[in-house]
């Protein structure tokens, strides 16, 4: 249980200025694609035997990288590539596993996470990602702002939009990579996404706004995990569930003071 | 500056840039592309020969010659489909031509107001906020930047609440913090009203004069230009003219018809072609005859 408490709280730190980032780029669908990917990523560690970790994150960063060339591309709308690719990467990384001789692999664990098997060993690695992420994201802070504020304007005024571009979505798929084994595939975006969501209405300057989906996403996963093991609900899910009803109350919250 | 049109355009004679050897209708057809003889203006911010651009088997840009000085205010006009986005952006070095090459001047620093800047209300930030997200503009900087464009006010609101036209000034006070020597606004005035856009337009003059940069104005408007403009170059993919616009303030009939104070801020532009667009945008040779009633068309035909 403690375990899975540092390894949340750790994980809510990490993903709140790069779930931040995708709210305000809109990117969502396009991490999901990368996330999905990530189980062909642990049919690759495990058929390779191994580290499962380094295996999706190895898969997420290429094929991040391969959605940001197909971005730049004109022939067909980043949209339906999206479309195609998020659905096709989970079905192709389903069958790889089940053709993978061995033990039989649990599947669900891979898909909504499995957060009370946190070993110290993944403890290890959350905390090395986290390290660099949040250093490489404080060290791009500015740049990173300015491309999303406007990237033209960031463009024509000197930012190697590029380049910042390309890091950005390598920390991106290394935080999915990591955050997988608490949440799983397929909730891993929503705990970049939720908390900042319900952050947005409360915050007047983008870094309030990065501190305060990092404090929702924290008092979530300690509610979640409270949750979990008083109605012994699956951890990760039940952490995505508190998440969600605290931007349902903000969202209303927002909306109802619009009115007046 | 019967130097300068001589020296980028062919307007003034009917002719692109090309060789006038083979008589007057050669150089009208877009395959007949002979080389530009001008050489780069090194004494420009900006100085482009021969710009060319297609996509999708449509030419966008067609052997395009441009200079751009200090102090001078140049307006782009041509209809929709003409390539003036296209080219500012090749000017800026957001796009890269296919032909041609521009060169700019060693220490310049353009100020860029885009045509749609839907600054997403996605981001929390105030106005001054993202003023000084550029570079370390201090605070008083950002104020004085604000007060010079009529924005003051604005200075502690979030930019998704602002109005469309106080983006536009906000955008406008984001070109001004770099101390461009280099203005560059894509079609400000698209939407504005009559007198905003006087008042925009008086603006624009006002900074020109104090700062003594150069500007670059992309207007949809085929015949009223900025009155301070110092050139106006008309673009249908290839520039098709170019001149001095004429002060309305002399017009008595215009100024009946509208403010006297605001017409102060208008002039008209008199387009001198020998030649006519069609639809697609190609262009074809047409007699002496006729150059002068292509200019009181509206549409394709410039």
């Amino acid at each position: 249980m403690v375990r899975a408490l540092i390894a949340g709280l750790g994980l809510a730190i990490i993903a709140a200025p790069l779930g931040c980032f995708v709210v305000w780029q809109r990117m969502a669908y396009f991490g999901e694609t990368v996330a999905q990917a990530g189980l062909i990523g642990v049919a690759l560690g495990l058929a390779l035997q191994m580290n499962l970790t380094l295996g999706v994150m190895l898969i997420a960063i290429v094929i991040a990288c391969l959605l940001l060339w197909f971005s730049r591309q004109k022939a067909v709308p980043l949209d339906s590539i999206l479309g195609l690719l998020h659905h096709a990467a989970l079905a192709s990384g389903v069958i790889a596993i089940s053709m993978i001789g061995g033990p039989p692999v649990d599947l669900i664990g891979f898909l909504f996470g499995d957060v009370f098997a946190i070993t110290r060993e993944d403890l290890v690695w959350i905390f090395a990602g986290g390290c660099i992420v949040l250093a490489v994201v404080a060290w791009l802070w500015q740049p990173l702002l300015r491309l999303a504020v406007h990237e033209e304007l960031a463009a024509a005024e000197g930012v190697d939009r590029e380049r910042v571009r390309t890091v950005f979505i390598i920390l991106l798929a290394v935080a999915i990579a990591v955050a997988m084994k608490i949440v799983g595939i397929l909730l891993v975006m929503a705990f970049l996404v939720v908390p900042a969501v319900a952050a947005r209405p409360l915050a007047g300057t983008p870094e309030r706004m990065v501190v305060l989906t990092a404090s929702i996403a924290a008092g979530s996963v300690l509610a979640g995990l409270w949750l979990s093991a008083t109605v012994d609900s699956p951890g990760g899910p039940s952490i995505v569930i508190v998440m969600s009803a605290v931007a349902g109350l903000s969202l209303t919250l927002a909306a109802l003071k619009r009115r007046h | 500056m019967g130097d300068r049109e001589g020296r980028i355009s062919p307007g003034a004679e009917g002719v692109h840039g090309h060789s006038r050897a083979q008589g007057h209708d050669l150089s009208c057809r877009p395959d007949a592309r002979a080389k530009s003889v001008h050489p780069f203006d090194p004494g420009a911010l900006i100085s482009a020969r021969g710009l060319g651009m297609s996509r999708n088997g449509r030419d966008l840009l067609n052997d395009v010659d441009l200079d751009i000085f200090e102090r001078e205010i140049v307006t782009l006009i041509g209809p929709n489909g003409a390539g003036k986005t296209t080219l500012v952006r090749v000017l800026l070095g957001l796009e890269k031509p296919d032909s041609g090459e521009v060169r700019r001047c060693k220490d310049l620093r353009v100020g860029y107001v885009p045509q749609r800047f839907d600054i997403d209300s996605v981001i929390p930030m105030t106005v001054a906020r993202f003023l000084m997200l550029g570079g370390h503009e201090p605070p008083e900087r950002v104020t004085a930047i604000l007060s010079e464009v009529d924005a003051s006010y604005t200075r502690d609101q979030q930019i998704a609440e602002l109005s469309g036209g106080e983006l536009q000034r906000i955008v406008l006070a984001c070109a001004l913090l770099r101390t461009p020597n280099l203005l560059v606004l894509d079609e400000p005035v698209q939407g504005v009203d009559y007198t905003g856009e006087a008042e925009l337009y008086n603006l624009i003059g006002r900074l020109r004069d104090t700062h003594g940069f150069g500007v670059l104005l992309v207007s949809h408007d085929l015949h009223i230009v900025m009155a301070k403009s110092d050139r106006v170059i008309c673009l249908n993919r290839h520039v098709c003219c170019s001149g001095m616009p004429e002060t309305v303030a002399q017009h008595p009939a215009y100024v009946r018809l509208f403010d006297a104070e605001a017409a102060r801020a208008f002039a008209v532009y008199r387009h001198h072609h020998d030649h006519s667009h069609d639809i697609a945008g190609h262009a074809h040779p047409v007699g002496e005859g006729d150059a002068e009633d292509t200019s009181a068309q509206g549409g394709s035909r410039v």
